[in-house]
């Protein structure tokens, strides 16, 4: 174990695996030393194994439940420890599948808005002139709406669906990232160690590839990090509405709209849910305060 | 005029930014044999690292003609321009990528430009300036002031360059380290035949350099001087006598009460 530990922490790497693992295993101790943050990985992580192990872990099926013996049970009765709705479904497995759900929305939202996001802020940045006017122009037009709206306008015009609600979440998640990678590589692109690549003869795409990009990187994380909670409220909130996963997925949202006809004196068939968004927000939230105090470039030295 | 390395005549670079227009050298010349160390010198502001940049083509041009070895400099220049012609920063804190090995800092340049034996050359450029191979995978965070100079000054040499042109490469240092710096350079000229350009506001550095130096002043060239010159305080020129004087440090009459 010492060993390992000397080896990663070396001064004089041997290999270039050396050399970036030693970089990662820093940037680790840093982050461990982060009780909070450690707490919103622990919450994250288990998100990630409820969905990974969903079918396994869930006491009954989350689609179907029986009408006439199962139907709104409270919180901790046997076997049905958070309760049942009234369609009689075990509500904790309906949020152990849901975790899929909403991760699967967290995921491809980042997926999908990050790189976009990337691509156009660093070039805005870098080319500077009318290639910056043209993008940012654009990225204040879509900026302009509010996220939710246009979200729910996409939704409206492509259907409902998770995959659209996926869809018109990214389309809307994209400029802040934009425009944090704009701001990032405005600091950046007259700096001498690009200069110095340039006098390479390196072309602008590679510039901008291997040496703006891994630069902004670190901020644009710590950024979609934080801004997963609201992904998800969003993606609950569009499910709450009705436009999200549709009946009967067992999406967050769509679970507190189905238990709020009768909030008063069934209260945990919303209540449940609530929870659940509240705490894999928290997770999030937490998660990227941690990773912007080790990754945020302006935090070191 | 085909024994000349660099050839500058009558440069002009003009910055514009909306209706602002800084016009930063206006009509330099200077010619600089091969195997020859040139020095510019003048205050700060006066257009000495504007020439270096516009040389390269970091700094835009308005006038004037650059010649490389009796050929025309195509603008905007071509890769292959900077297999002649590389470039060694004033600031080694911020002439390195913070993300970057040196592995990386040294082997894009020969991925770039298609060398072979890439491994060989990385450790043969760390072995000339005097780092060694157990540098080769560390991040520039890890490395003193002197050390990135050296990896700079590697990345510029790693290219097989004829010219290297110095931005005060070594007034970032502190003065131990300066002379290990000034003493490579000067090492690697003698060994490789290296034509050098050096920009630099320190007489001293430059008196032990360069064999002939041009004086600039608000983007003019003022004079051209020898070493010997230099050495002796030969100056045709008010702003030249002026400057020696100020190198050579204030004294106390110097200062109007």
């Amino acid at each position: 174990m010492s060993t390992t530990r000397a080896w990663l922490l070396s001064d004089a790497p041997l290999s270039r695996r050396q050399a970036k693992l030693g970089q990662a295993y820093r940037t680790w101790l840093g982050f461990r030393s982060n009780g909070l943050a450690m707490f919103g990985l622990l919450i994250v992580v288990v998100l990630v194994l409820l969905a990974l192990f969903a079918p396994w872990l869930a006491p009954h099926d989350p689609l179907t439940g029986d009408l006439n013996t199962t139907r709104l049970l409270p919180p901790l009765t046997e076997g049905y420890w958070l309760g049942t709705d009234d369609q009689g479904r075990d509500i904790l497995s309906r949020l152990i599948y849901g975790s899929r759900i909403t991760l699967a929305v967290v995921a491809l939202v980042a997926i999908l808005a990050t790189p976009l996001g990337l691509l156009i802020g660093t070039s805005a940045g870098y080319f500077g002139g009318w290639v910056d006017t043209v993008l940012m122009r654009f990225t204040d037009i879509v900026l302009a709406f509010p996220k939710l709206i246009l979200a729910l306008a996409f939704v409206a015009a492509l259907g409902p669906g998770i995959e659209n609600a996926i869809i018109a979440i990214a389309i809307t998640a994209w400029p802040p990232y934009a425009r944090l990678a704009r701001a990032e590589t405005l600091t950046i692109r007259n700096s001498d160690f690009i200069a110095a690549t340039k006098l390479q003869g390196a072309s602008s795409a590679r510039i901008i590839w291997k040496h703006v990009v891994p630069l902004c990187m670190s901020s644009i994380i710590v950024r979609v990090t934080l801004d997963m909670a609201g992904i998800i409220l969003t993606a609950a909130g569009l499910g709450f509405l009705g436009l999200g996963a549709q009946p009967p997925q067992p999406e967050w949202g769509a679970m507190i709209a189905g238990g709020r006809n009768f909030l008063i004196d069934y209260w945990w068939v919303a209540t449940m849910p609530g929870i659940a968004i509240f705490v894999v927000s928290l997770g999030f939230n937490l998660l990227g305060d941690g990773l912007r105090d080790v990754l945020d470039p302006k935090g070191q030295k | 005029m085909n024994d000349h390395m660099l050839s500058v005549q009558n440069l002009e670079v003009t910055f514009v930014s909306g209706l602002d227009q800084v016009h930063a050298v206006r009509g330099v010349s200077f010619d600089v044999k091969p195997g020859e160390s040139y020095g510019i010198v003048g205050e700060s502001g006066s257009g000495k690292s504007t020439v270096l940049r516009a040389i390269c083509g970091l700094a835009p041009t308005s006038g004037g003609t650059l010649r490389l070895n009796g050929a025309g400099i195509a603008s905007p220049r071509r890769p292959e321009f900077y297999r002649q012609v590389q470039m060694v920063f004033q600031d080694p804190y911020a002439s390195l990528h913070p993300r970057h090995t040196i592995d990386s800092v040294l082997s894009e340049p020969l991925a770039i430009q298609g060398f072979d034996r890439r491994d060989e050359r990385i450790a043969q450029a760390l072995e000339d300036v005097g780092l060694g191979v157990g540098f080769r995978f560390r991040y520039p965070h890890q490395l003193s002031g002197g050390q990135r100079q050296r990896v700079a000054v590697a990345r510029a040499l790693i290219l097989e360059p004829q010219v290297i042109l110095l931005d005060e490469p070594t007034s970032a240092l502190d003065a131990s380290i300066q002379a290990e710096v000034l003493n490579l350079l000067e090492r690697l000229r003698a060994e490789r035949g290296l034509t050098y350009v050096m920009v630099s506001h320190d007489l001293a550095v430059i008196s032990h350099m360069c064999e002939r130096l041009l004086v600039m002043e608000h983007g003019l060239a003022v004079e051209e001087l020898t070493r010997e010159d230099l050495r002796a305080r030969r100056s045709k020129t008010d702003y030249t006598a002026k400057l020696l004087r100020a190198s050579a440090g204030y004294t106390k009459e110097d200062i109007p009460a």
